[in-house]
């Protein structure tokens, strides 16, 4: 066997035009025009408001994807083990740590240190909804989404969880940015189960191949699909959107992909 | 679950380069921390180098030459690693082995090297920085993948201190899954300023060397290290991957659960993952960082778990605080402990804590040792249990 499936149960996204999934599902299966627009400011609906003020923005993206997939389910949100992948998580905190660490004093912003680990965001989606399950966090630059999709389907699979994956990007500044060229802020959340519910939105089986990595649709799609890793899940999301069955491959390195099989849940 | 044979392992620490460097350090109680300067650190503080390494990569991997990487590829070179990992080649091919790497920071004394280096006029970062293949957490797994060829699925895992013990979590389920027959799984972070100033701002760095458990412990004590290993289904061997548990304390981001609920949790899994009960467990490998907080709560959740009888210590007072690599450094050696029927005491702990309810070993132990859980714990509330041990 070289195959891993989960049952799609909910879809969260939050990238330019494409502001939550019911408005991004019209656009994504053609019947409304796509329009790039910068994403508005977000404050997280679950964090606590101390918390939300002081909310970065890698952790607010990453909430607003999260939020955006939770609210359209029954699910309780504590239940979720969680897979968080990001090629870069934080960069705006690594650029200031790194500026302080040329001065005299060095003085480091201890919640920015606390806030500089790569699973902050999962950090504080357990603290806000008090999940105690299993979390990781992980990074495989460009291909992170792919191979974030991967994890989470192994633990639906294997460990037989229901599982929440978000993957995030955001820019850095410069000149950071100049180094790890991003386009723009994006995420993307899936909620994905063991065993299909009366809501389940497809049926999802990865396997590593050497499929070539499928396009978006539009021209327009296509340069957001490449601006940042997360928005590598909108060949996915377009055949989703248009609830069609399928098989799409998902960069997963220079050379492999992971072929994703979609089954429609009513077939 | 089924036991998943571990065919190969080397550590790299302040303790030495490879597995006997690490079980002569043990056995004569001899730590690796110093009181030295690391770069342009100014701290009064004790720190785990690893020495000798520290030499440009191979030509044909020079496009990701940074600190963590050269700890990397000079741990590769230790105890017939590379040879083993070759002969997993030759039998499963490049494209069905999976590599699983955690790291905390990975390259990002690059990062602050390049930032001192930065064009006066322009701020730019000068041209021998590559994010890629350095600071961006997927380097150190990009770099172990290329070192051998292998063209599996390749992760990197950060959560923290927590890291490198999960890659043994993740490596399991991708071969249960079908995704790669076998797995190179890892740890590796070498000293930077983020990490030691970072934790000095938060006040968890000691000035006095790392004593877990002590009634006056002070803190962490920073250090490098590199570890690996090979899961192979098919392999025999004497040791083996016998379970893991993994939780989140839903408490808060730097600070541990003070009742240890999210650390019970995760050995507990662990246990129940291995189908063994407690009293099977011969030796618990702490987190034991030696910070006031996390070793009060790890105590409390041994107690909860163990009662005070079975026996348990950090070894952090050999190694430091290896942050991302602690997971795969703690449990090569585990796997030593396995080896040799040897329990190591709590080096460097004067007195210990009336509080902490746990058998903390004051003394080392030899004893036959069939299994030892390892504990790692993060930042984030990230939990990570570890059970390694003969196959049954």
């Amino acid at each position: 066997m070289n195959a891993s499936g989960a049952w799609l149960e909910a879809i969260g996204i939050a990238a330019p035009g494409l502001l939550g999934w019911s408005a991004a599902k019209e656009v994504l299966k053609g019947a409304t025009p796509y329009v790039a627009a910068d994403l508005p400011p977000y404050a997280p609906a679950l964090l606590p408001p101390n918390e939300r003020r002081r909310a970065t923005p890698t952790v607010r993206i990453a909430f607003q994807a999260a939020e955006d997939a939770v609210k359209s389910t029954t699910m309780p949100a504590a239940e979720l083990a969680t897979v968080f992948a990001s090629s870069d998580a934080d960069l705006n905190i690594i650029h200031r740590i790194s500026l302080a660490l040329t001065q005299t004093p060095r003085l480091i912003s201890p919640t920015d240190f606390h806030n500089s680990v790569h699973n902050a965001a999962a950090g504080y989606w357990s603290i806000a909804v008090g999940a105690r399950a299993p979390s990781t966090t992980i990074s495989a630059y460009d291909y992170s989404f792919a191979a974030g999709l991967a994890e989470a389907c192994m633990l639906v699979s294997v460990e037989r969880r229901n599982v929440l994956l978000v993957a995030f990007d955001l820019p850095p500044p410069q000149p950071l940015l100049e180094k790890r060229p991003m386009g723009c802020v994006a995420g993307v959340a899936l909620v994905l189960t063991h065993a299909r519910t009366a809501t389940s939105i497809a049926k999802l089986d990865c396997a590593q191949s050497s499929d070539v990595a499928t396009s978006a649709s539009t021209a327009a799609l296509e340069q957001l699909r490449r601006s940042n890793p997360a928005m590598a899940a909108l060949p996915l999301l377009e055949l989703l959107a248009r609830n069609d069955a399928g098989r799409i491959a998902l960069p997963r390195s220079e050379s492999a992909t992971l072929a994703v099989n979609v089954s429609r849940a009513d077939a | 679950m089924t036991p998943l044979p571990v065919s190969a392992y080397t550590v790299t620490s302040a303790l030495g380069a490879g597995r006997d460097a690490h079980w002569q350090a043990l056995r004569f109680a001899r730590t690796g921390l110093r009181k030295l300067a690391f770069d342009t650190n100014t701290l009064d503080c004790w720190l785990g180098e690893v020495a000798d390494f520290n030499v440009a990569l191979p030509q044909s991997l020079e496009r990701w030459e940074c600190r963590n990487n050269r700890l990397a590829h000079f741990a590769l070179q230790q105890d017939g690693f590379s040879p083993a990992v070759e002969q997993l080649r030759a039998r499963y091919g490049t494209h069905r082995i999976g590599v699983f790497i955690g790291t905390s920071t990975s390259g990002v004394h690059h990062t602050e090297l390049a930032y001192r280096d930065r064009d006066p006029t322009t701020q730019s970062l000068p041209d021998w920085f590559q994010h890629r293949y350095s600071q961006n957490i997927f380097s150190i797994a990009d770099f172990v993948a290329h070192v051998f060829g292998l063209t599996g699925p390749v992760l990197a895992i950060s959560t923290a201190c927590s890291s490198s013990a999960k890659v043994f979590a993740a490596a399991r389920r991708a071969i249960v899954s079908g995704a790669c027959d076998a797995a190179l799984v890892g740890g590796v972070d070498s000293l930077c300023l983020t990490t030691l100033y970072g934790f000095n701002s938060l006040q968890l760095v000691s000035t006095d060397i790392c004593r877990p458990a002590d009634a006056m412990r002070g803190g962490i004590s920073i250090g490098e290290a590199a570890g690996f290993a090979v899961l192979d289904p098919n392999a025999t061997s004497e040791i083996a991957l016998l379970g893991y548990g993994e939780t989140s304390d839903a408490y808060h981001m730097s600070s541990p659960d003070p009742e240890g609920q999210g650390a019970v949790a995760s050995m507990r899994a662990a246990l129940e993952c291995s189908g063994l009960n407690a009293g099977a467990i011969d030796y618990v490998n702490l987190h034991g960082t030696g910070t006031i907080a996390n070793d009060s709560a790890e105590g409390r959740a041994i107690g909860t778990v163990f009662g005070n009888s079975t026996p348990c210590s950090s070894t952090k007072g050999w190694t430091g605080h290896t942050l991302g690599a602690a997971g795969i450094v703690e449990a090569a050696i585990g796997m030593l402990c396995i080896e040799h029927g040897f329990m190591p005491r709590s080096l460097n702990t004067r007195t210990k804590d009336p509080a902490i309810e746990a058998g903390i070993l004051l003394e080392d132990r030899h004893a036959p040792v069939r299994a030892v859980m390892s504990n790692s714990f993060g930042f984030g509330g990230s939990n990570c249990t570890l059970i390694l041990g003969h196959p049954r």
